[in-house]
Protein backbone atom coordinates (compact mmCIF):
# COMPACT_ATOMS: atom_id res chain seq x y z
CA UNK A 1 0.00 0.00 0.00
CA UNK A 2 1.24 4.06 -0.95
CA UNK A 3 2.55 5.70 1.61
CA UNK A 4 0.70 8.53 3.19
CA UNK A 5 2.25 10.82 1.88
CA UNK A 6 1.97 9.91 -1.71
CA UNK A 7 -1.82 9.50 -1.73
CA UNK A 8 -1.82 13.12 -0.30
CA UNK A 9 0.59 14.39 -3.37
CA UNK A 10 -2.25 12.74 -5.37
CA UNK A 11 -5.48 14.01 -3.61
CA UNK A 12 -3.36 17.61 -4.03
CA UNK A 13 -3.11 17.02 -7.52
CA UNK A 14 -6.56 15.81 -8.26
CA UNK A 15 -7.58 18.27 -6.58
CA UNK A 16 -5.64 21.01 -8.69
CA UNK A 17 -7.17 19.38 -11.34
CA UNK A 18 -10.46 19.77 -10.56
CA UNK A 19 -10.06 23.27 -9.87
CA UNK A 20 -9.35 23.91 -13.15
CA UNK A 21 -12.13 21.68 -14.63
CA UNK A 22 -14.74 23.45 -12.47
CA UNK A 23 -13.11 27.19 -14.02
CA UNK A 24 -14.28 25.80 -17.53
CA UNK A 25 -17.35 24.81 -16.38
CA UNK A 26 -18.41 27.87 -15.50
CA UNK A 27 -16.58 29.81 -18.39
CA UNK A 28 -18.28 27.94 -20.50
CA UNK A 29 -21.69 28.07 -19.07
CA UNK A 30 -21.52 32.24 -19.58
CA UNK A 31 -19.94 31.41 -23.16
CA UNK A 32 -22.57 29.08 -23.83
CA UNK A 33 -25.41 32.05 -23.31
CA UNK A 34 -23.88 34.64 -25.55
CA UNK A 35 -23.40 31.93 -28.15
CA UNK A 36 -27.19 31.00 -27.64
CA UNK A 37 -27.96 34.70 -27.78
CA UNK A 38 -25.66 34.72 -30.91
CA UNK A 39 -27.39 31.99 -32.63
CA UNK A 40 -30.64 33.19 -31.83
CA UNK A 41 -29.89 37.02 -33.05
CA UNK A 42 -28.85 35.31 -36.34
CA UNK A 43 -32.50 34.02 -36.95
CA UNK A 44 -34.54 36.94 -38.26
CA UNK A 45 -31.99 37.36 -41.04
CA UNK A 46 -31.69 34.04 -42.22
CA UNK A 47 -35.43 33.86 -42.17
CA UNK A 48 -35.97 36.79 -44.11
CA UNK A 49 -33.57 36.19 -46.66
CA UNK A 50 -35.00 32.72 -46.80
CA UNK A 51 -38.54 34.06 -47.74
CA UNK A 52 -36.94 36.71 -50.40
CA UNK A 53 -35.38 33.61 -51.84
CA UNK A 54 -38.41 31.63 -52.19
CA UNK A 55 -40.46 34.36 -53.59
CA UNK A 56 -37.13 34.96 -56.03
CA UNK A 57 -37.20 31.67 -57.21
CA UNK A 58 -41.10 31.35 -58.33
CA UNK A 59 -40.74 35.16 -59.63
CA UNK A 60 -38.06 34.59 -62.05
CA UNK A 61 -38.40 30.84 -63.47
CA UNK A 62 -38.61 32.00 -67.00
CA UNK A 63 -36.12 34.62 -68.15
CA UNK A 64 -33.00 34.16 -65.66
CA UNK A 65 -31.50 30.58 -63.87
CA UNK A 66 -28.76 31.10 -61.15
CA UNK A 67 -26.34 28.54 -61.56
CA UNK A 68 -27.04 27.88 -57.39
CA UNK A 69 -30.38 26.89 -58.82
CA UNK A 70 -29.21 24.23 -61.17
CA UNK A 71 -29.43 20.97 -60.28
CA UNK A 72 -26.81 18.29 -61.68
CA UNK A 73 -28.25 14.96 -62.88
CA UNK A 74 -24.82 13.08 -62.26
CA UNK A 75 -22.58 13.98 -58.89
CA UNK A 76 -18.96 13.73 -59.79
CA UNK A 77 -17.19 16.58 -57.52
CA UNK A 78 -18.32 17.56 -54.28
CA UNK A 79 -17.55 20.34 -51.85
CA UNK A 80 -17.72 19.51 -48.50
CA UNK A 81 -17.97 22.60 -45.82
CA UNK A 82 -16.46 20.97 -42.01
CA UNK A 83 -17.54 23.32 -39.13
CA UNK A 84 -15.81 22.03 -36.23
CA UNK A 85 -14.42 24.29 -33.24
CA UNK A 86 -10.36 25.37 -32.61
CA UNK A 87 -10.18 24.41 -29.30
CA UNK A 88 -10.64 20.72 -27.89
CA UNK A 89 -11.82 19.64 -24.30
CA UNK A 90 -15.07 19.62 -25.31
CA UNK A 91 -16.39 15.99 -25.03
CA UNK A 92 -16.98 14.10 -28.54
CA UNK A 93 -18.23 17.00 -30.42
CA UNK A 94 -15.77 16.89 -33.01
CA UNK A 95 -15.24 13.54 -33.10
CA UNK A 96 -19.01 13.52 -34.09
CA UNK A 97 -18.93 15.34 -36.50
CA UNK A 98 -15.47 14.35 -38.10
CA UNK A 99 -17.21 10.80 -38.65
CA UNK A 100 -20.11 12.00 -39.99
CA UNK A 101 -17.46 13.75 -42.61
CA UNK A 102 -15.68 10.89 -43.10
CA UNK A 103 -18.26 8.24 -43.90
CA UNK A 104 -20.09 11.06 -46.15
CA UNK A 105 -16.76 10.75 -48.04
CA UNK A 106 -16.67 7.71 -47.74
CA UNK A 107 -19.93 6.79 -49.49
CA UNK A 108 -19.14 9.68 -51.90
CA UNK A 109 -15.71 7.93 -53.51
CA UNK A 110 -18.02 4.42 -53.34
CA UNK A 111 -20.48 6.22 -55.71
CA UNK A 112 -18.04 6.84 -58.15
CA UNK A 113 -17.18 10.88 -56.55
CA UNK A 114 -13.61 11.90 -58.53
CA UNK A 115 -12.90 14.87 -56.68
CA UNK A 116 -14.02 16.29 -53.26
CA UNK A 117 -12.77 19.60 -52.24
CA UNK A 118 -12.99 20.54 -48.49
CA UNK A 119 -13.18 23.78 -47.10
CA UNK A 120 -12.56 23.38 -43.15
CA UNK A 121 -14.01 26.69 -40.64
CA UNK A 122 -11.98 25.47 -37.38
CA UNK A 123 -8.62 24.59 -36.73
CA UNK A 124 -9.90 20.75 -35.24
CA UNK A 125 -11.73 19.62 -38.97
CA UNK A 126 -8.57 21.37 -40.47
CA UNK A 127 -5.93 19.35 -38.58
CA UNK A 128 -8.33 17.05 -39.34
CA UNK A 129 -8.79 17.10 -43.00
CA UNK A 130 -4.47 17.42 -43.46
CA UNK A 131 -4.32 13.65 -41.63
CA UNK A 132 -6.45 12.26 -44.22
CA UNK A 133 -4.73 14.24 -46.97
CA UNK A 134 -7.89 15.68 -48.29
CA UNK A 135 -7.84 18.50 -50.77
CA UNK A 136 -8.76 21.67 -48.43
CA UNK A 137 -8.87 24.50 -50.73
CA UNK A 138 -9.74 27.05 -48.11
CA UNK A 139 -9.85 27.07 -43.98
CA UNK A 140 -10.37 29.92 -41.40
CA UNK A 141 -9.30 29.11 -38.18
CA UNK A 142 -9.04 31.18 -35.01
CA UNK A 143 -12.25 32.43 -34.66
CA UNK A 144 -12.29 33.84 -31.42
CA UNK A 145 -16.05 33.16 -29.61
CA UNK A 146 -17.87 35.60 -32.28
CA UNK A 147 -17.97 34.50 -35.18
CA UNK A 148 -18.09 37.20 -37.94
CA UNK A 149 -19.58 36.78 -41.36
CA UNK A 150 -16.60 38.61 -42.47
CA UNK A 151 -13.74 36.00 -42.10
CA UNK A 152 -15.95 33.27 -43.40
CA UNK A 153 -16.64 35.53 -47.19
CA UNK A 154 -13.33 34.85 -48.46
CA UNK A 155 -13.17 30.96 -47.98
CA UNK A 156 -16.51 30.20 -48.35
CA UNK A 157 -16.14 32.08 -52.14
CA UNK A 158 -13.89 29.83 -53.18
CA UNK A 159 -16.48 27.01 -52.58
CA UNK A 160 -19.03 29.17 -54.19
CA UNK A 161 -17.22 29.90 -56.96
CA UNK A 162 -15.92 26.37 -58.05
CA UNK A 163 -19.56 25.38 -58.26
CA UNK A 164 -20.30 28.19 -59.92
CA UNK A 165 -17.58 27.90 -62.92
CA UNK A 166 -18.66 24.23 -63.29
CA UNK A 167 -15.83 22.17 -61.00
CA UNK A 168 -18.30 21.18 -58.64
CA UNK A 169 -21.52 19.36 -58.79
CA UNK A 170 -22.72 19.68 -54.96
CA UNK A 171 -21.78 21.30 -51.89
CA UNK A 172 -22.38 20.12 -48.64
CA UNK A 173 -22.01 21.37 -44.75
CA UNK A 174 -20.86 19.49 -42.01
CA UNK A 175 -21.78 20.91 -38.47
CA UNK A 176 -23.73 20.16 -34.74
CA UNK A 177 -26.79 21.62 -34.84
CA UNK A 178 -27.64 22.97 -31.20
CA UNK A 179 -30.81 21.26 -30.16
CA UNK A 180 -30.56 21.85 -26.24
CA UNK A 181 -27.87 22.16 -23.40
CA UNK A 182 -27.93 18.30 -23.17
CA UNK A 183 -28.35 17.38 -26.49
CA UNK A 184 -26.27 18.14 -29.90
CA UNK A 185 -26.35 16.61 -33.33
CA UNK A 186 -23.86 16.74 -36.42
CA UNK A 187 -25.59 17.05 -39.24
CA UNK A 188 -24.47 16.53 -43.27
CA UNK A 189 -27.01 19.09 -44.84
CA UNK A 190 -26.53 20.01 -48.73
CA UNK A 191 -25.78 23.62 -49.61
CA UNK A 192 -25.98 23.58 -53.18
CA UNK A 193 -27.45 23.65 -55.40
CA UNK A 194 -30.62 25.10 -53.32
CA UNK A 195 -33.33 22.90 -53.45
CA UNK A 196 -36.85 24.49 -53.62
CA UNK A 197 -38.44 23.01 -50.63
CA UNK A 198 -35.34 23.88 -48.59
CA UNK A 199 -36.92 27.83 -49.79
CA UNK A 200 -40.38 27.18 -48.95
CA UNK A 201 -43.46 28.22 -50.72
CA UNK A 202 -43.59 32.18 -51.40
CA UNK A 203 -46.41 34.74 -49.98
CA UNK A 204 -47.88 35.20 -53.32
CA UNK A 205 -46.76 35.89 -57.16
CA UNK A 206 -45.64 39.01 -58.35
CA UNK A 207 -42.06 40.27 -59.98
CA UNK A 208 -40.33 42.93 -58.68
CA UNK A 209 -38.85 46.20 -59.97
CA UNK A 210 -34.75 45.14 -60.19
CA UNK A 211 -32.32 47.84 -59.84
CA UNK A 212 -29.76 47.88 -61.63
CA UNK A 213 -31.15 44.24 -63.10
CA UNK A 214 -32.22 41.37 -62.10
CA UNK A 215 -29.29 38.89 -62.29
CA UNK A 216 -27.07 41.29 -60.80
CA UNK A 217 -29.45 41.40 -57.80
CA UNK A 218 -30.02 37.80 -57.95
CA UNK A 219 -26.85 36.93 -57.55
CA UNK A 220 -25.73 38.81 -54.44
CA UNK A 221 -28.87 37.84 -53.04
CA UNK A 222 -27.92 33.85 -53.38
CA UNK A 223 -24.61 34.48 -52.27
CA UNK A 224 -25.49 36.13 -49.23
CA UNK A 225 -28.30 33.47 -48.74
CA UNK A 226 -25.56 30.63 -48.70
CA UNK A 227 -23.46 32.91 -46.56
CA UNK A 228 -26.10 33.38 -44.04
CA UNK A 229 -27.16 29.51 -43.91
CA UNK A 230 -23.16 29.27 -43.24
CA UNK A 231 -22.94 31.73 -40.76
CA UNK A 232 -25.71 29.95 -39.17
CA UNK A 233 -24.21 26.88 -39.11
CA UNK A 234 -20.91 28.42 -37.54
CA UNK A 235 -23.24 29.82 -34.83
CA UNK A 236 -25.26 26.85 -34.07
CA UNK A 237 -21.62 24.94 -33.82
CA UNK A 238 -20.28 27.68 -31.42
CA UNK A 239 -23.47 26.97 -29.29
CA UNK A 240 -23.01 23.96 -29.20
CA UNK A 241 -19.18 23.50 -28.47
CA UNK A 242 -19.87 25.66 -25.16
CA UNK A 243 -22.24 23.20 -24.37
CA UNK A 244 -21.22 20.26 -24.97
CA UNK A 245 -17.81 22.20 -23.14
CA UNK A 246 -19.54 22.58 -20.20
CA UNK A 247 -21.22 19.00 -20.08
CA UNK A 248 -17.88 17.64 -20.37
CA UNK A 249 -16.30 19.78 -17.92
CA UNK A 250 -18.69 18.99 -15.22
CA UNK A 251 -18.52 15.52 -15.72
CA UNK A 252 -14.55 16.20 -15.28
CA UNK A 253 -15.68 17.56 -12.19
CA UNK A 254 -17.28 15.31 -10.57
CA UNK A 255 -14.96 12.66 -11.57
CA UNK A 256 -12.45 14.31 -9.75
CA UNK A 257 -14.74 14.69 -6.79
CA UNK A 258 -15.14 10.69 -7.09
CA UNK A 259 -11.55 10.02 -7.15
CA UNK A 260 -10.64 12.14 -4.03
CA UNK A 261 -13.77 10.73 -2.16
CA UNK A 262 -11.66 7.32 -2.76
CA UNK A 263 -8.38 8.55 -2.10
CA UNK A 264 -9.24 10.37 1.08
CA UNK A 265 -10.34 7.14 2.19
CA UNK A 266 -7.48 4.85 1.09
CA UNK A 267 -5.02 7.74 2.71
CA UNK A 268 -7.27 7.63 6.40
CA UNK A 269 -7.63 3.70 6.27
CA UNK A 270 -3.53 3.91 6.23
CA UNK A 271 -3.04 6.47 8.71
CA UNK A 272 -5.20 4.56 10.61
CA UNK A 273 -3.29 1.13 10.17
CA UNK A 274 -0.26 3.07 10.72
CA UNK A 275 -1.42 3.87 14.50
CA UNK A 276 -2.89 1.33 15.53
CA UNK A 277 0.77 -0.47 13.67
CA UNK A 278 2.56 1.68 16.31
CA UNK A 279 0.68 0.99 19.23
CA UNK A 280 0.65 -2.34 19.08
CA UNK A 281 4.51 -2.04 18.81
CA UNK A 282 4.19 -0.21 22.29
CA UNK A 283 1.60 -2.07 24.14
CA UNK A 284 3.91 -5.13 22.78
CA UNK A 285 7.05 -3.95 23.84
CA UNK A 286 5.85 -2.54 26.98
CA UNK A 287 4.13 -6.36 27.67
CA UNK A 288 7.74 -7.37 27.13
CA UNK A 289 9.31 -5.21 29.92
CA UNK B 1 -53.06 58.75 -38.47
CA UNK B 2 -50.28 59.03 -41.23
CA UNK B 3 -50.16 56.04 -43.42
CA UNK B 4 -47.18 53.35 -42.17
CA UNK B 5 -45.44 51.01 -43.49
CA UNK B 6 -43.41 48.02 -41.21
CA UNK B 7 -39.51 48.34 -41.58
CA UNK B 8 -37.21 45.39 -40.58
CA UNK B 9 -33.89 46.03 -41.02
CA UNK B 10 -31.40 43.07 -40.23
CA UNK B 11 -28.00 42.07 -40.29
CA UNK B 12 -26.68 38.07 -40.32
CA UNK B 13 -25.44 38.98 -37.31
CA UNK B 14 -28.88 41.06 -35.11
CA UNK B 15 -31.62 42.48 -35.95
CA UNK B 16 -30.86 46.44 -35.98
CA UNK B 17 -34.54 47.65 -36.32
CA UNK B 18 -37.85 46.76 -36.73
CA UNK B 19 -41.29 48.60 -36.46
CA UNK B 20 -43.51 50.90 -37.77
CA UNK B 21 -42.22 53.92 -40.08
CA UNK B 22 -43.68 56.91 -42.37
CA UNK B 23 -40.95 57.28 -44.54
CA UNK B 24 -37.23 55.44 -45.12
CA UNK B 25 -34.61 57.03 -47.21
CA UNK B 26 -31.73 54.79 -47.93
CA UNK B 27 -28.51 55.41 -50.61
CA UNK B 28 -29.98 52.88 -53.41
CA UNK B 29 -27.51 51.25 -56.18
CA UNK B 30 -28.81 53.75 -58.18
CA UNK B 31 -29.28 57.34 -56.07
CA UNK B 32 -31.01 58.14 -52.88
CA UNK B 33 -34.17 56.29 -52.40
CA UNK B 34 -37.20 57.27 -50.66
CA UNK B 35 -39.90 54.92 -49.69
CA UNK B 36 -43.41 55.29 -48.65
CA UNK B 37 -46.25 53.24 -47.75
CA UNK B 38 -47.58 51.41 -50.71
CA UNK B 39 -44.59 51.33 -52.75
CA UNK B 40 -44.50 49.04 -55.39
CA UNK B 41 -42.45 45.76 -55.34
CA UNK B 42 -39.04 46.61 -56.12
CA UNK B 43 -35.53 45.16 -55.20
CA UNK B 44 -32.36 46.97 -54.99
CA UNK B 45 -28.71 46.61 -53.96
CA UNK B 46 -27.83 49.77 -51.31
CA UNK B 47 -24.91 51.48 -51.20
CA UNK B 48 -23.19 52.00 -47.71
CA UNK B 49 -24.11 54.74 -45.51
CA UNK B 50 -27.03 56.23 -43.50
CA UNK B 51 -30.56 54.15 -43.73
CA UNK B 52 -33.45 56.89 -42.21
CA UNK B 53 -36.32 56.17 -40.85
CA UNK B 54 -39.15 58.26 -40.01
CA UNK B 55 -41.24 56.68 -36.96
CA UNK B 56 -44.46 57.98 -36.09
CA UNK B 57 -45.02 60.30 -33.17
CA UNK B 58 -41.19 60.83 -33.44
CA UNK B 59 -39.58 64.29 -34.26
CA UNK B 60 -36.46 62.65 -34.72
CA UNK B 61 -35.22 59.79 -37.57
CA UNK B 62 -33.67 56.86 -36.67
CA UNK B 63 -30.79 56.50 -38.42
CA UNK B 64 -28.70 53.36 -38.82
CA UNK B 65 -25.69 53.03 -40.63
CA UNK B 66 -25.19 49.86 -43.15
CA UNK B 67 -21.99 48.65 -45.34
CA UNK B 68 -24.37 47.72 -48.23
CA UNK B 69 -26.71 45.11 -48.70
CA UNK B 70 -30.28 44.79 -50.20
CA UNK B 71 -33.18 45.77 -49.85
CA UNK B 72 -36.47 44.89 -50.52
CA UNK B 73 -39.98 46.51 -50.61
CA UNK B 74 -42.96 44.99 -50.64
CA UNK B 75 -46.20 47.40 -49.99
CA UNK B 76 -47.15 46.92 -46.79
CA UNK B 77 -43.32 46.15 -45.93
CA UNK B 78 -39.13 47.33 -46.21
CA UNK B 79 -37.15 44.91 -45.52
CA UNK B 80 -32.90 45.90 -45.57
CA UNK B 81 -30.66 43.06 -45.67
CA UNK B 82 -27.76 45.10 -44.01
CA UNK B 83 -24.02 43.60 -44.68
CA UNK B 84 -22.22 43.41 -41.84
CA UNK B 85 -19.05 44.33 -43.66
CA UNK B 86 -17.96 46.45 -46.56
CA UNK B 87 -18.16 44.70 -49.54
CA UNK B 88 -17.84 44.83 -53.31
CA UNK B 89 -16.13 42.28 -55.86
CA UNK B 90 -13.15 43.15 -55.86
CA UNK B 91 -12.70 43.00 -52.14
CA UNK B 92 -14.34 39.61 -52.07
CA UNK B 93 -12.21 38.56 -54.99
CA UNK B 94 -9.54 39.23 -53.03
CA UNK B 95 -10.84 37.62 -49.67
CA UNK B 96 -11.24 34.34 -51.75
CA UNK B 97 -7.47 34.46 -53.20
CA UNK B 98 -6.13 35.23 -49.44
CA UNK B 99 -7.98 32.10 -48.28
CA UNK B 100 -6.72 29.72 -51.46
CA UNK B 101 -3.66 31.14 -50.54
CA UNK B 102 -3.51 30.54 -46.97
CA UNK B 103 -4.95 27.01 -48.18
CA UNK B 104 -1.78 26.23 -50.71
CA UNK B 105 0.59 27.85 -47.57
CA UNK B 106 -0.68 25.47 -45.35
CA UNK B 107 -0.52 22.24 -48.10
CA UNK B 108 2.99 23.21 -48.64
CA UNK B 109 3.75 22.78 -45.25
CA UNK B 110 1.79 19.98 -44.21
CA UNK B 111 5.04 17.80 -44.08
CA UNK B 112 6.98 19.81 -42.08
CA UNK B 113 4.14 20.33 -39.51
CA UNK B 114 3.56 16.67 -39.97
CA UNK B 115 7.06 15.37 -38.66
CA UNK B 116 6.62 17.79 -36.01
CA UNK B 117 3.77 15.98 -34.71
CA UNK B 118 5.75 12.88 -35.27
CA UNK B 119 8.68 14.61 -33.64
CA UNK B 120 6.37 14.88 -30.74
CA UNK B 121 4.79 11.45 -30.22
CA UNK B 122 8.08 10.29 -30.63
CA UNK B 123 9.41 12.15 -27.53
CA UNK B 124 6.52 11.68 -25.74
CA UNK B 125 7.33 8.11 -26.01
CA UNK B 126 10.96 8.51 -24.80
CA UNK B 127 10.06 10.27 -21.71
CA UNK B 128 7.85 7.41 -21.29
CA UNK B 129 10.15 4.78 -21.50
CA UNK B 130 13.02 6.99 -19.37
CA UNK B 131 10.47 7.11 -16.62
CA UNK B 132 9.86 3.13 -16.48
CA UNK B 133 13.69 2.78 -16.91
CA UNK B 134 13.54 5.00 -13.43
CA UNK B 135 10.81 3.32 -12.20
CA UNK B 136 12.42 -0.19 -12.52
CA UNK B 137 15.99 1.13 -10.99
CA UNK B 138 13.73 2.47 -7.69
CA UNK B 139 12.13 -1.39 -7.39
CA UNK B 140 15.62 -2.73 -8.33
CA UNK B 141 17.68 -1.06 -5.79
Amino acid sequence: MASGKEIRTKIKSVQNTRKITKAMEMVAASKMRKAQDRMRAARPYADKIRRLAANLSQANVTDYKHPFLVHKDQVKRVGLILVTTDKGLCGGLNTNIQRVALNAMKEWNANGVSDIRACCIGNKGFGFMQRMGANVVSHVVQMGDTPHLEKMIGPVKVMLDAFQNGELDAVYIAYTRFINTMKQEPVLEQLLPLSGEQLGTPDSSWDYLYEPDPQVVIDEMLVRYVEALVYQAVAENMASEQSARMVAMKAASDNAKTVIGDLQLVYNKTRQAAITKELSEIVGGAAAV
Amino acid sequence: MAMTVHVDIVSAEEQIFSGLAEFVALPGEAGELGILPGHMPLMTRIKPGAVRVKVPDQAEEELVFVAGGILEVQPGLVTVLADTAIRGKDLDEAKALEAKRMAEEALQNKSSELDYAKAQAELAEAIAQIAAIQKLRKRGH
